[in-house]
């Protein structure tokens, strides 16, 4: 080590080094470091318990009916214990979910693009931008309700009143905002150049849209799309308005099962729950659990997907 | 000042451009010759960039841009109203400051822009030779297939410029294509330029003066100034002429001093 008096750059404005340059475990800083570090690990740790004792919760509450019989049975009768099945609602909440998709993927997507490509920063992006963000703040039952008031109420359906289709608009209604918000966010991540470039050799816009902006953003997108879809999947409120519930399979014959009452694993939670009847019960239980594998599922496709398109 | 330029392909006519208030570079007459390479050189900030995107209207995706004057293509006015931006840019292609490889494979990086141009012959050959010409094709021949983003910096400038030649507009408007890349290929690079003056007219934008010295036939030297009545320095053309003349017999002492490298 130099002294000071054979360095001239040297000031005494700083303690002279200690030890060289070997880590030193009982320095205050490094004290710090590793507290800190404990303690993030710690909250971390606890922000994911929550996850990790629901799912064992509800397996050890519903495990006893999670048996074949679930996806290809009936619920019994009240205060009988056979058939022990929710078939019905598993179909249910694939058929109201899959409609919602259906009905918000290409509005949302759409809109998403006319936002960040076409509207861009005018006043009317600026305030369909701030409606979106409204409606995704918008409790859940008051879509229910609305569609409640505009499409069961009114049976603008082909005349009936509770059904899939209804419970699908109610869904498509709260995933739209999500799926609006990340394809806007999406597209607005890919750098100008990409587009310039694509301009640059001639592409139209449409071609640049559609050829260079949107793949290079499908990652993003189809993340929102899923988690949108997620989050629908699961919800009650709206569907207790809107799809009802039924006891029985779909009733195929009106509108390919999508015009009639249909049971879906949410609804058959909060019905089932709440029942002096122990398979009922029990059922609610096994619905909870099939419905967090579900959107366990659904995230790890959305990282997946993540993943897949970043490389 | 200006030399007269009896076979011109663009002109511009008194063009002054502003991004909202801010005036960028004003008064521009400029006439870009035919089958030539014409270099814009100058200081950082000046207008190069913005001139040149005026050519192919890049510019028109910028919101604040506004652009007075005129711009002449083959005598056409390229702001007209019934020009089409997308016909424009299909006839002067354009290279950018940054590369901006799309994310596709190199392969398609080059065949994308050939298919919707409608490009009808050989697509393995036009991929190939536009590579080739691009001095890139001996760093890209065993991964057509892998991510135009997998490459190097400079390898992905050179598939830029591959990308640009590969649709064969008639003007190629090149912001310093070269500036990320190593002397070797940048040298290729202008032995490209050479060779693709015969069919092309190319308009490139440099920092380097031996590079405009090596590549081109006409220099225009822009610089800024502080303008009265406008916040922050306007570009403007200091002087145009055979790049000859710039280097050896400036007319101006602005001029002498930067292409020297006694600028401030
Ligand atoms: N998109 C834009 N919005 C607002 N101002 C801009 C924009 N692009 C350029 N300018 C301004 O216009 C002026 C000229 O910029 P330009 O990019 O044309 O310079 P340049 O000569 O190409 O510089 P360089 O050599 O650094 O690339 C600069 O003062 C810059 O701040
Ligand atoms: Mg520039």
């Amino acid at each position: 080590m130099t002294s000071n008096a054979t360095n001239p750059m040297a000031t005494t404005c700083y303690p002279p080094a200690a030890s060289g340059l070997t880590y030193n475990p009982y320095a205050p800083r490094n004290v710090w470091n590793r507290a800190m570090n404990l303690l993030a690990a710690l909250f971390a740790t606890i922000a994911v318990l929550p996850l990790v004792v629901v799912t064992l919760y509800v397996l050890y509450k519903g495990g006893g009916a999670i048996t074949p019989a679930i996806f290809t049975e009936l619920p019994p009768a009240p205060g009988l214990s056979e058939p022990m099945g929710m078939g019905n609602a598993i179909i249910g909440t694939a058929m109201v979910t899959g409609g919602a998709a259906l009905v918000a993927i290409p509005v949302g997507v759409g809109g998403g693009i006319y936002l960040a490509e076409v509207a861009r920063k005018g006043w009317f992006a600026q305030s369909i931008r701030f409606g979106v963000n409204v409606l995704a703040g918008v409790p859940s039952i008051i879509c229910g309700l609305f569609i409640y008031a505009l499409v069961v109420n009114t049976r603008i359906l082909w005349g009936e009143s509770f059904s899939a289709l209804a419970g699908s608009l109610a869904l498509a209604v709260l995933m739209l905002p999500t799926i609006v918000k990340t394809t806007d966010e999406g597209l607005k991540l890919v750098p100008q150049e990409l587009r310039m470039g694509a301009l640059g050799i001639g592409a139209s816009r449409f071609v640049t849209i559609t050829r260079v902006v949107l793949p290079a953003a499908v990652s993003p997108i189809a993340t929102g799309v899923v988690l949108g879809i997620a989050r629908a999947a699961g919800e009650t409120a709206p569907l207790i308005f809107t799809a009802l519930f039924s006891p029985f399979w779909p009733d195929w014959a009106s509108g390919w099962g999508l015009l009639a009452p249909t049971a879906t694993l949410s609804v058959q939670i909060y019905n089932f729950g709440i029942m002096p009847f122990e398979p009922q019960v029990q059922l609610a239980w096994a619905a909870s659990f099939i419905l967090v594998v579900m959107i366990l599922a659904a995230n790890l496709l959305a990282r997946w997907l993540a993943h897949f398109s970043a490389s | 000042m200006t030399p007269s330029i009896a076979d011109a392909i663009i002109s511009c006519d008194n063009v002054t451009v502003n991004y909202g208030a801010f005036a960028a570079v004003r008064n521009i007459f400029l006439d870009i010759p035919r089958h030539k390479v014409t270099a814009f050189i100058g200081p950082s900030g000046c207008g190069k960039s913005t001139v040149l995107r005026c050519f192919n209207r890049m510019n028109d995706l910028i919101e604040s841009f506004s652009m007075k004057g005129k711009v002449l293509f083959h005598g056409q006015d390229l702001y007209g109203p019934r020009v089409d931006p997308v016909e424009v840019r299909r006839r002067i292609g354009m290279v950018f400051q940054k590369p901006n490889p799309f994310p596709k494979t190199i392969y398609e990086n080059i065949a994308f822009g050939a298919r919707i141009n409608g490009f009808k012959g050989d697509m393995d050959e036009l991929v190939e030779t536009s590579l080739r010409r691009a001095a890139v094709w001996d760093e890209c021949k065993d991964k057509l297939q892998e991510s135009g983003l997998s490459l190097s910096g400079g390898q992905q400038q050179r598939l830029c410029i591959a990308r640009a030649i590969a649709v064969e507009p008639e003007v190629i408007l090149m912001d310093e294509p070269c500036s990320a890349l190593d002397p070797i290929s940048t040298l290729k690079v202008e032995e490209t330029l050479h060779a693709l003056k015969k069919n092309f007219t190319i308009v490139i934008v440099t920092h380097n003066m031996q590079q405009a010295v090596r590549v081109s036939d006409m220099t225009a030297f822009y610089n800024a100034v502080d303008m009265e009545g406008s916040d922050g320095m306007v570009g403007y053309l200091a002087e145009y002429n055979e790049t000859r003349e710039i280097f050896n017999n400036p007319k101006s002492k602005d001029t002498e001093e930067y292409v020297t490298g006694r600028f401030g």
